[in-house]
């Protein structure tokens, strides 16, 4: 029986074969080593008709506790935002979701443009000048970043604040050895960074990389990090909730060198991590340093507009060894989704988006501490929409006990920062209402403490 | 076609978003508010997707026809994943869920891994890395740590990459903090043992090779090759860029490979979506399991599955918690499909490159004469000495046959070269149509070589001005040069959340 | 417009195809018009600064077309006394004239005994013909 997926008949391959002059598929493959071919079938279970595995799959999520079946204030990086159903239209039209890399333009203008409208988006979100197409995620651009800054500065120590998300400053570390750089923290003070501090560690710095608002929601005194790291001579990275820039000033208004940070709540679902985008953008003078893909706009012989991949002399498949990165996969469907809920949203619902979660936000702190008699771990911050709060006893058993309510009430910090066991890390986006934050307070007042 | 900044008009959206009453309405401190508000598209929701749906139509994907792109493994993706992908279970699972509350999902991709395993000949899998650059880097990653284990990090600098390599091994050499020595082809199209017997020493650390290679030969050699490197103390890295010609055939474990990194969205369907996203597992011999990134998905003693970070030996990460999970529901689905039947979808892929290769061979010029695996390259040297019309041009000129061309230019020890990969997705009537556009081309090349100087014809925009564009880049939409679309913008609203 | 190719008897040559053109303890150095034409059109330059040091048989910057990038070899040691600002504005000025307007930088020479080991004009012609 024809396997689904393929197409050739019996009497196919036999004319095939003669055409090519073989007498059979096996012979095909006489330049692999006898001591090479594979002697058995894949020890592999057999195959699942469509139906089957669909009961498989529907099996296996139902296996999972999601946002739908749990009342969710999980955040630290990924957020319950909603993703409108203009995204998901978009995202399943089969010529772009199954089109390569758009490496022969003139087959490509629509993801093409969308990429060029993404950059411009991206841009205007920042306050930068350039936008590359995508890195993989809000992690690998930031060491995307680092490897920038040194061939920029021809400096070797990267300096990053430890109130940046702990998996961002993990891949900058792992990365970092092959880069042949050093990589040196800042501590938090009552969840802020000192600029005095910045300054000290930027002397003499590639770069220095902050996160605005903060893994603790803080925000972060933003412009006096960068210019502490700009009197370092060092390139200020601001690693940003593209959610927060409806409210928050661009990072290229002052002073950073690079913007960047993870995508995923700009349109995309959680989906256990991943694939997600990330974002890179930085100030003209380091277009030639960018990694990955870069849209530009030209004119065809006719003097029609058109897109084409641009300034591709950076890049893996000509420069090789000397690239700014080895990335050539990217995030560009994911991209696409951001841009779509970008556009979804506009420039008036992207601050309302803001105002709507720092409401809440501001809401849920109330009702933590007036209703469930929860202190907040920095009371004086301002947060955007994410805070830490004391739970009385180790997050980890708090988060046990909220589950049986139903209700998961954050993220432990315990495993990241010392002296935290007992501090949960609560988001609130503009998909939680009023009612289920009481819920929310109503269940901590019960588990914790 | 205007972009969607051209189409914009201030007062108009698309989104309506949930408002509160009587919530708190902190201010943002004065000195990180923002000033100017970005300047994003301002639509109604049906221009919103008559746009985005205009733009689809100037693409061409899989699903629009023939998509032989050479090293790209472009192949139908089952409509059935991208349901099963989207299920709450799946999409709406937070990273960060308890393990007790995430079974389904570890184990997915603990059975990934095993499944992956399998296929590759080896012991230990990671699905961590995001892309196959990514695996890449992370497979020399693991490199460093084995040898810094055993004290010859300082001495072990040299990775070894043949001149048919793909860009990324250099470049991914270079940021794992190595040097690259270069290796010849010879005359068959395999690695030049000559030459690599010269270049192997206590000072590799080891092989990167993609088998079959980027000409779409299976080195003849590769015994051979894996015992030099092994017998000088250096490990053997699988770049799984061409694994659909091969599985369940001949699996890269028992070629003596110690390291590989699988192309998801290559070989197991993820669809490419115009360039991403991908997913880059690695499969390892036990002696590198320590060294893998963390997470670890793990199988629990006591049932069920977990997430390991006691890795001391670990690493680190590579990216965000355990990998791209989308593309792993996706390429899982494939998988099981095919269970076992896998090994047909590389015979296929094989027979139809053959078939394609055997009636092409004779109008172009065919660098390596022997048969291929999973593709082929081509030279149009031949139409370029006799016509002045190149690789790029046959290219330009398949499109207005209705068909994606092959990759051009690459690898690059062929002149003039079209590398073309049929992949298993296709009917014989396909890829007849496909020879006869080919060979009808070879005829024009000769008889009317403007037809081709000049394609494409019948596409949205004709040949772009790629030197202008490199020169002057233009990289996002001038909004200063168009100030007639600025002119009725009014500020955006401070507005206050209302009952505040 | 691109130049006809052409190799002037009054340039010395490196056999990674650059010229040089003497001038007392100073030279003028660029590319030929095989090298150029092998790039194609030039959209970047990125020369060194004023004041650095190129050292002879090694890169000094770098010249781009769009699918091609490459190293540019110093065919002599010296110190950067002017680089061609009008080939970094356009550098397609090099494939127009390369042995003219076209040139890259002008040096001041460390050690002009360099210059012996350089080719004339029919040993780099035989360089082509090798290649």
């Amino acid at each position: 029986m024809t396997h689904p997926f393929l197409a050739l008949t019996d009497r196919d391959r036999r004319a095939m074969l003669r055409t090519i002059g073989v007498s059979s598929v096996e012979e095909l493959f006489r330049d692999i080593p006898a001591g090479m071919r594979f002697g058995r079938e894949l020890d592999l279970e057999p195959p699942l008709a469509e139906q089957e595995l669909s009961a498989h799959l529907a099996e296996l999520a139902a296996r999972n506790v999601d946002t739908t079946r749990e009342l969710s204030f999980l955040g630290a990086g990924i957020y319950d935002h909603y993703v409108p159903a203009v995204v998901d239209t978009v995202l399943q039209r089969g010529e772009f979701l199954t089109a390569y890399t758009p490496y022969q333009p003139e087959m490509s203008q629509g993801v093409l443009q969308s990429i060029f409208e993404y950059q411009t988006a991206i841009c205007e979100l920042t306050g930068m000048d350039v936008s590359n197409a995508s890195g993989y995620d809000g992690t690998t651009v930031t060491a995307d970043a680092c490897y920038m800054a040194k061939h920029a500065t021809g400096r070797t120590r990267i300096v990053v604040t430890e109130a940046t998300h702990p998996q961002v400053r993990q891949v900058v570390k792992t990365y970092a050895p092959g880069f042949g750089l050093d990589v040196v923290e800042v501590p938090h003070r009552d969840g802020l960074t000192d600029p005095e501090e910045v300054r000290a560690a930027a002397a003499g710095a590639a770069a220095v990389i902050f996160q605005q608002p903060n893994f603790f929601g803080c925000l972060e005194p933003a412009p006096e990090l960068a210019a502490a790291a700009n009197e370092g001579e060092a390139l200020a990275v601001a690693h940003v909730d593209p959610l927060s820039l409806g409210l928050l000033e661009a990072p290229g208004r002052y002073g950073c060198a690079i913007a960047l940070g993870e995508g995923q709540a700009a349109g995309n679902v959680p989906s256990y991590g991943g694939p997600h985008y990330g974002f890179l953008a930085a100030r003209q003078e380091f277009i030639r340093r960018m990694p990955g893909r870069i849209v530009g706009e030209t004119v065809d012989a006719a003097g029609e507009r058109g897109y084409v991949l641009t300034l591709q002399t950076r890049e893996q498949h000509i420069r090789r060894e000397k690239a700014t990165s080895n990335i050539t996969t990217n995030q560009t469907l994911l991209a696409l989704g951001g841009l779509v809920y970008l556009t979804w949203l506009g420039p008036q619902g992207l601050r309302e988006l803001g105002e709507t979660c720092l409401s809440l936000s501001a809401y849920a702190k109330r009702q933590l501490r007036e209703r469930a008699g929860l202190e907040l771990v920095f009371p004086e911050r301002t947060t955007f929409k994410e805070f830490a709060v004391r739970v009385g006893r180790n997050a980890r058993e708090v988060i046990r006990a909220a589950r049986e309510h139903g209700v998961h009430p954050g993220y432990g910090l315990g495993r990241d920062y010392a002296g935290m066991d007992d501090v949960l890390l609560v988001a609130v986006t503009e998909k939680r209402t009023p009612a289920e934050i009481d819920r929310l307070a109503d269940v901590l007042a019960e588990v914790a403490l | 076609m205007k972009l969607i900044y051209e189409k914009s008009q201030p007062g108009r959206r698309a989104s309506a978003l949930p408002r509160h009453e009587g919530l708190p309405a902190p201010e943002v401190p004065e000195e990180l508010r923002r000033a100017e508000p970005p300047r994003l598209p301002e639509v109604p929701e049906f221009e919103l997707v008559r746009h985005f749906t205009e733009l689809s139509t100037r693409n061409f994907g899989i699903d629009s026809g023939f998509y032989p792109l050479g090293s790209c493994t472009m192949k139908y993706n089952p409509r059935v994943n991208e349901r099963l992908v989207a299920l709450p279970g799946f999409a709406q699972l937070h990273p960060l869920q308890e393990e007790e509350g995430a079974q389904g999902a570890l184990e997915l991709e603990w059975r990934l891994q095993e499944i992956l395993a399998e296929v590759t000949g080896l012991d230990a899998v990671s699905l961590q890395p995001a892309a196959g650059s990514q695996g890449e880097l992370t497979g020399l990653m693991l490199v460093r740590a084995h040898f810094e284990q055993r004290g010859e990090s300082e001495q072990r600098r040299k990775v070894v990459i043949p001149d048919t390599a793909h860009g990324t091994n250099p470049a991914s050499v270079t940021m794992a903090g190595y040097e690259v020595t270069p290796v010849r082809t010879d005359a068959r199209g395999n690695v030049d043992l000559e030459d690599l017997r010269g270049k192997v020493d206590e000072h590799t650390a080891a092989l990167m090779l993609t088998n079959p290679s980027t000409l779409g030969l299976f080195d003849e050699n590769i015994d051979e090759i894996q015992r030099i490197f092994h017998a000088a103390g250096a490990l053997m890295y699988y770049d799984g860029a061409n694994l659909n010609a091969v599985c369940g055939i001949s699996r890269p474990g028992d070629m003596g490979f110690d390291i590989v990194h699988i192309n998801l969205h290559k070989t197991f369907s993820q669809p490419h979506g115009g360039g991403g996203p991908g997913g880059g597992p690695i499969a390892v011999r036990k002696v590198l399991e320590p060294f893998l990134p963390v997470p670890a998905v793990v199988r629990l003693e006591g049932g069920g599955f977990g997430l390991d970070f006691d890795r001391p030996s670990s690493i680190g990460k590579v990216r965000g918690f355990t990998g791209p999970f989308g593309v792993f529901v996706r390429s899982y689905a494939y998988l099981r499909m095919y269970g076992p039947r896998l090994r047909e979808m590389s015979e296929a892929a094989v027979l139809n490159a053959n078939y394609v290769l055997a009636r092409l061979g004779e109008a172009y010029e065919l660098p390596f004469d022997r048969l291929c695996m999973h593709e082929f390259v081509l030279s149009a040297r031949g139409l370029k000495r006799s016509h002045g019309v190149t690789a790029l041009d046959v290219a330009k000129r398949l499109m207005d046959y209705g068909f994606h061309p092959p990759t051009v230019y690459f690898p690059l020890i062929v002149a003039e070269a079209l590398m073309v990969e049929p992949t298993e997705t296709e009917t014989k009537e396909t890829l007849d149509a496909f020879c006869d556009a080919m060979l009808a081309i070879a005829r024009e090349a000769a008889e009317q070589p403007e037809l081709l100087k000049e394609a494409p014809h019948g596409r949205p925009v004709g040949r772009l001005d790629e030197v202008r564009a490199a020169k002057q880049p233009v990289v996002k939409y001038g909004f200063e040069a168009h100030p007639e679309l600025e002119a009725e913008r009014p500020p955006v609203a401070a507005e206050a959340p209302k009952g505040a | 417009m691109a130049a006809a190719e052409s190799y002037p008897d009054d340039l010395k040559y490196h056999h990674e195809h650059d010229w040089a053109r003497l001038d007392g303890d100073e030279a003028v150095v660029g590319i030929t018009w095989f090298a150029a034409d092998a790039l194609g059109e030039l959209v970047h330059f990125e020369p060194p600064e004023p004041g650095a040091t190129v050292a002879k048989d090694a890169s000094y910057g770098e010249v781009e077309s769009v699918k091609a990038v490459s190293d540019l070899v110093a065919p002599l040691s010296g110190e950067v006394v002017e680089v061609n600002q009008k080939v970094v504005d356009a550098p397609e000025t090099v494939n127009d004239d390369p042995y003219g307007e076209g040139w890259l930088l002008r040096i001041r020479l460390a050690d002009a005994s360099e210059v012996d080991s350089l080719l004339d004009v029919e040993a780099y012609k035989q360089v082509l013909a090798e290649s």
